[in-house]
């Protein structure tokens, strides 16, 4: 972990459209940290400067070749950034870099997106079993155990 | 100037084809569109495909109303801008999406102020109306429940020392 007067190093990750927008609703809580973006547009870099940005290919689980090559610069990214965190919104893009971020040791968390009302996304359901911290958008979704609760972007 | 989006990522012809019928009764309202890879091409509605992030901001500043998809990036960035706007689900037996969480979300969203819903392209026309007619907007972008989930991040990442820790099993010390 980084030195006390060192600042934590987030990787903040996401899929584009909504899941970015509720990435960007986060930022307030990364105000003390040394952040990184990873999401699908480029034109994405506008809504964070001046913090570090890169773009990754659009994809999901129906698009599984540009998925690897994005999941491939997700790795490259995460080990040239070296975070000591990795926040996403979903949905695939943010389960892969779960994935890979533990291959570092660095903590994890998962925020369903708050459109999974009746129960998780199918990312949700896959990082349940990778992510240290695991969050649903709506109460009724939180389990006893794993899965909490802890409010919502809106 | 009305704007009709239906997301970054899966057509909506069902959408663009009612706002289109809509409009052609409508002349006097400018709509202008992010239409997606649609098949249906409308008469009133002027747009394109795909705007990038920051046009795609743009035409939210400039619009009086939004209607769009029932996703989530739509609905906040409305929020965020307090814009009125009128939401039509995607539903998975017309092949819009893979499933109806889309239905499921904006059933519990409909307590939010401005947000109006339209079940599908019948009701569209006069949610459209009284969503036009719709003033004083309650913006709610720092409700409790943001407060709390920005506070669970920041004590995630430690850099909180005023909340209790979010603690796991899993998650080593």
């Amino acid at each position: 972990m980084s030195k006390a007067n060192k600042k934590l190093k987030v990787l903040a990750v996401s899929s584009g459209g909504g899941h970015w927008i509720q990435l960007l609703r986060l930022r307030p809580a990364f105000a003390d940290c040394s952040c990184t973006f990873v999401s699908v547009q480029s034109d994405y870099r506008h809504a964070v400067a001046p913090d570090r940005f890169f773009s990754v290919p659009e994809a999901n689980r129906e698009t599984k070749f540009t998925l690897l090559i994005a999941a491939l610069q997700i790795l490259v990214i995460i080990l040239t950034v070296r975070p000591d965190a990795i926040i996403s919104t979903g949905a695939a893009h943010g389960y892969i870099a779960i994935r890979l971020g533990k291959l570092i040791g660095a903590k994890t968390m998962f925020i369903d997106s708050i459109a999974n009302a009746e129960k998780l996304s199918m990312s949700g359901e896959l990082a349940v079993n990778h992510a240290d911290v695991m969050l649903t958008q709506w109460p009724e979704l939180a389990d006893q155990n794993f899965i909490q609760y802890r409010g919502s972007v809106l | 100037m009305i704007l009709v989006t239906v997301g970054t990522q899966l057509p909506f012809d069902r959408l663009i084809k009612a706002v289109d019928q809509w409009a052609a009764l409508n002349l006097q309202h400018e709509v202008y569109g992010q239409l997606g890879e649609n098949k249906y091409i409308p008469q009133h509605i002027s747009g394109s495909s795909f705007l990038e992030a920051s046009a795609f901001d743009a035409k939210v500043a400039e619009a009086d109303l939004i209607i769009a998809h029932a996703g989530m990036g739509s609905i906040i960035t409305a929020i965020e801008t307090m814009k009125p706007i009128v939401v039509m689900p995607r539903l998975a037996k017309h092949g819009e999406h893979r499933n109806d969480h889309q239905m499921a979300t904006v059933n519990k969203l409909a307590k939010l102020s401005n947000v109006h819903i339209a079940e599908n392209e019948t009701a569209l026309p006069y949610v459209i109306e009284g969503a036009l007619k719709q003033q004083g907007l309650v913006a709610n972008s720092d409700s409790e429940n943001r407060v709390a989930l920005l506070s669970s991040v920041k004590s995630f990442l430690g850099s909180s020392a005023e909340n209790q820790p979010i603690t796991n099993q899993r998650l080593r010390a």
